[in-house]
């Protein structure tokens, strides 16, 4: 580590200390360093090595009910003594807000559990090659159609940092990050298609091999060849698990305080309503050990907790930090800073079962775009993925788009499969939507 | 107006004690015999940003952001390495991590001289301090005063305001000495309206390279409010779009966003290197109807996306990329261009000092034609008129391109008729491209807004163009 957590909640100490001999009524700081190293071949070769260290401070301060804040990457005693002073100048030109403030002392976590989530990785710029060479050359091995590649790049992060503020909280704790990743190009005739995949995980031995990482970029390359388009239709879409988790979050960004008492959600005031079908349970694990959005505090020391956000398919509670509760008059579920582990429990129909439960209709593999509206719910995006007919992929397909509204989309969703997509911190399996319109020729 | 230079020598060198000795150590352990190309970037930042939300001013954030990243090249490695920390300890170790790459040589001795004095396309001075912090209060509220007396309808409003005064200094291996001072501002209005429990959204905003003045004068920020609750109203009445394919006239300024996306990135000097996009070694074919000239141009005076210099210190460039339809140049760093036996064209961009520079646009936009625009909606039967654009994507590998429209009307026998909701267009950049069979005279750059994402890194640019029509291309909608 290149810096010890000690000397960082010694910062957060003076930080917080230099706020309140400048006024600030209350104050909140948080200090944090990291280091990582990043490797790349391509084409069997040695690409790009890079190495860093970063750092950066942020400090909000309350004049009252007025709120500044402000962040340096600059660790001069002179330059935080001024990031303290600008943050409490900016504090005097805001609103006051009645709804402004810490968490509530009684809601900050006490004794928080050790959740392992630092496992560093002894890596050096040789192994690392040597493992971005394996992941690489198998994808460019597995078919003389993979002509060409972006690099396969093995990725090492270790970092760290400390959250204090003047309610007499103070806490903090090391994290790592590992990453393989592929991508490569394959080619037939006049067919030219790209793809990708990685892994990722906080323990370096908890990877995929690297062989397999290449291998199953190379196959969703090949898989993408000769796509065709579709005639614009009806039908039920498959998103797959790594598409789904975008309708998870969509889903979690409407039922955000924030975006309830801005009245900018398309699930306004559903508190208490059936919002997806009753054998729907989602729910987040922030104490997971090892898990990849793991935190036992939340980004302003509120104690996590196994929320359950959605139960029988019945929004049960909103996804709120100290602000926006204080705005709805309800408590704080210790989201501030997002959902960890956001998980939806899944059925016993792996993807292939549910491919054939769909029989005719399109799996998504691939969206482009942000065209979804959060205030309406109208979603509207370019894909690309497979045409199912008769329970089995027929074609790869291209250059069409999906629609529908997602409030609609979450009442027809029919099954969610088992085949979670482990690398990402949303933990869900694909999803069959019983129906989308298609546009295509 | 101060030197650019001598700012930033006194923000970034004396102020930690890097004099020209020092400078040219960290340069003789950067750069060896084996490294073709290389360079020390220096950087300091500050971003201050305040936000109106439910009627009042929440938030206002102010960020320093300093550091140097050194870089060096050695055929195709590329060893990369950057510290936040501006001593020469720290400095003369990220070099030396950074040439790790090359085999041990023996270190260059370099000259280190000042580069030739490039007229600067926007002023040094910095803009947080262009208007005080009460004045900055005072438009916030005067956005929200105007949005909501424009209309019972409005809801709710939020105003953003942000100010970035960015100096960077950079050193090569040629040993010369280039710095650039950039100014960059920006105000966002968004408001939500309701009409009998329908809510919908409108947002509107405008940047550039100057002062924050230049929000104030000719009432520009009140015209984004005035903007964005116009178009929230027109969403209001908007019916769900059709879908499938038709003709699609794209309005003026703000919708060239579709050059961006269907021929900008992949005309990007670094996919082209590697034979990764649909337009690699194509350079003078025709890949876009003969109505069609794009040029990139970093030289426009206080754009969003110009520069006096990029990030490697070449001056910024007006580069015809495609011209009556057929493929010119591509957008080259100078890796890149080197590689491929061409010069930089002054597109290596970097987020900042922690990325890599690498081929990026500036401001890109196609030339006017000759039509009215009244006369192109009127040559349509049946399809599209797309005015807004909330932002696009492109797989450079498979050219496929997608955008979203947040304003957008049936053409119904040559008339714009009814608004149409949750649009998208998807498309193949040189098949659309081919199929753009009318150019109007109305040229029209963006307003400023424009954040372009590539790798990993953001990097403010710009587009323009004028009224234009495809004759046919997907549209994405729900109903059938």
């Amino acid at each position: 580590m290149i810096m010890d957590l000690d000397r960082q909640q010694q910062m957060v100490e003076e930080m917080l200390a230099e706020a309140r001999a400048q006024g600030a009524t209350a104050a909140e700081a948080a200090v944090s360093a990291d280091e990582s190293l990043s490797v790349t071949v391509r084409l069997g070769a040695l690409e790009t090595v890079e190495q860093s260290r970063d750092h950066s401070l942020g400090i909000t301060v309350y004049m009252g009910q007025r709120k500044g804040s402000s962040s340096t990457t600059d660790f001069s005693p002179a330059a935080i003594r001024e990031s303290v002073k600008k943050a409490c100048t900016i504090a005097r030109y805001t609103s006051e807000d009645p709804y402004a403030g810490l968490a509530d002392p009684a809601q900050q976590a006490k004794d928080y559990p050790d959740l392992d989530l630092c496992h560093p990785w002894q890596l050096d710029v040789a192994e690392a090659t040597e493992i971005a060479t394996a992941c690489e050359q198998a994808a460019r091995d597995a078919d003389s159609r993979v002509t060409n590649s972006e690099g396969a790049t093995v990725n090492s992060h270790v970092g760290g940092f400390i959250y204090g503020n003047s309610n007499g909280f103070m806490g903090g704790y090391p994290v790592s990050r590992h990453n393989i990743s592929c991508v490569v190009m394959a080619q037939d005739g006049n067919s030219m298609q790209r793809d990708y995949w990685y892994d990722s995980s906080r323990l370096p031995g908890h990877l995929e091999p690297p062989e397999a990482i290449g291998r199953e970029a190379a196959r969703r390359t090949l898989d993408k060849l000769h796509a065709r388009k579709l005639g614009t239709c009806q039908a039920p879409v498959l998103f797959s698990a790594n598409m789904a988790s975008s309708l998870m979050r969509s889903l979690i960004g409407a039922i955000r305080g924030h975006a309830q008492y801005r009245k900018s959600s398309f699930l306004l005031d559903a508190l208490g309503q059936q919002i997806l079908p009753e054998w729907v349970q989602i729910h987040e694990n922030p104490l997971l050990p090892r898990g990849l959005a793991s935190a036992p505090f939340d980004s302003e020391g509120v104690a996590t907790r196994g929320n359950r956000f959605v139960v029988d398919g019945v929004l049960n509670h909103y996804v709120l930090d100290s602000y926006a509760a204080r705005k709805l008059e309800m408590e704080t579920t210790g989201n501030a800073g997002g959902v960890r582990n956001l998980t939806i429990d899944t059925g016993s129909s792996d993807r292939e079962a549910l491919i054939r439960e769909m029989g005719r209709g399109l799996l998504v593999t691939e969206l482009l775009g942000q065209g979804f509206n959060p205030v309406t719910g109208d979603y509207s995006r370019g894909a690309a993925g497979f045409w199912v007919e008769q329970g089995e992929i027929q074609y790869p397909v291209e250059e069409i788009t999906i629609a529908g509204n997602m409030k609609q989309m979450l009442q027809q969703l029919v099954a969610v499969g088992n085949d979670i997509h482990k690398a990402s911190s949303i933990r869900t399996g694909s999803w069959l939507i019983e129906n989308m319109t298609i546009a295509g020729d | 107006m101060e030197n650019a230079l001598d700012i930033a020598s006194t923000a970034l060198l004396e102020a930690p004690g890097i004099g020209d000795q020092q400078l040219q150590r960290i340069m003789d352990t950067l750069v060896s015999r084996q490294v073709d190309t290389a360079d020390a970037y220096f950087q300091y930042s500050r971003l201050e940003s305040w936000v109106l939300d439910d009627g009042i001013v929440k938030e206002g954030n102010h960020n320093i952001d300093q550091g140097a990243g050194l870089r060096a090249i050695s055929g195709e490695k590329t060893g990369f390495s950057y510290t936040e920390d501006l001593d020469l300890t720290s400095l003369l170790q990220a070099a030396g991590t950074a040439r790790a790459i090359t085999r041990s040589g023996q270190s260059g001795a370099l000259k280190i001289q000042s580069g030739r004095a490039i007229a600067p396309v926007y002023s040094t001075t910095d803009p947080l301090a262009s208007l005080t912090d009460s004045a900055k209060i005072e438009l916030l509220k005067s956005l929200d005063a105007e949005a909501r007396k424009l209309d019972p309808r409005v809801k709710q409003v939020t105003a953003s305001l942000a100010a970035a005064h960015d100096v960077v200094l950079i050193i090569n291996n040629e040993g010369l000495l280039t710095a650039d001072v950039r100014p960059l501002v920006r105000c966002n209005v968004q408001v939500i309206v309701e009409q009998q429990g329908r809510r919908e959204q409108g947002s509107a905003g405008g940047g550039a390279r100057t002062s924050l003045e230049f929000l104030l004068e000719q009432d520009r920020a009140l015209g984004f409010a005035r903007e964005a609750v116009r178009q929230a109203l027109v969403n209001l009445e908007a019916v769900d779009t059709p879908a499938g394919p038709m003709p699609v006239v794209l309005g003026s300024g703000w919708p060239g966003i579709l050059l961006h996306e269907a021929v900008g990135h992949g005309l990007e000097g670094d996919l082209n290197r590697k034979g990764l996009s649909t337009f690699s070694g194509r350079t003078g074919e025709q890949v876009a109807s003969p109505l069609c000239t794009v040029v990139d141009d970093g030289t426009l005076p206080g754009r969003r996306g110009s520069l006096t210099i990029d990030d490697e210190g070449t001056p910024a460039q007006h580069t015809v990329l495609i011209e009556n339809g057929i493929l010119r140049s591509y957008m080259q760093d100078r890796f890149n261009g080197s590689l491929t036996g061409t010069a930089s064209t002054g597109n290596g961009r970097r987020e900042s000092y922690a990325h890599l520079p690498i081929p990026r646009m500036t401001n890109t936009y196609m030339l006017p034609g000759e039509q009215e625009p009244e006369e192109i909606i009127r040559s349509v039967d049946r399809g599209l008129y797309a005015v807004n654009f909330a932002g696009g994507q492109v797989d450079i590998t498979s050219g496929k391109f997608v955008f979203s429209l947040n304003e957008a009307y049936l053409i119904e026998n040559g008339r714009i008729t009814q608004p149409v909701k949750g649009a998208t267009l998807i498309g193949n950049g040189p098949e659309v491209m081919s199929r753009i069979s009318m150019v109007g005279n109305d040229l029209q750059l963006d307003p400023g807004v424009g954040v372009c994402g590539k790798d990993g890194q953001s990097v403010p640019v710009g587009v323009g163009q004028p009224t234009l029509k495809v004759d046919e291309i997907t549209v994405g909608g729900i109903a059938v």
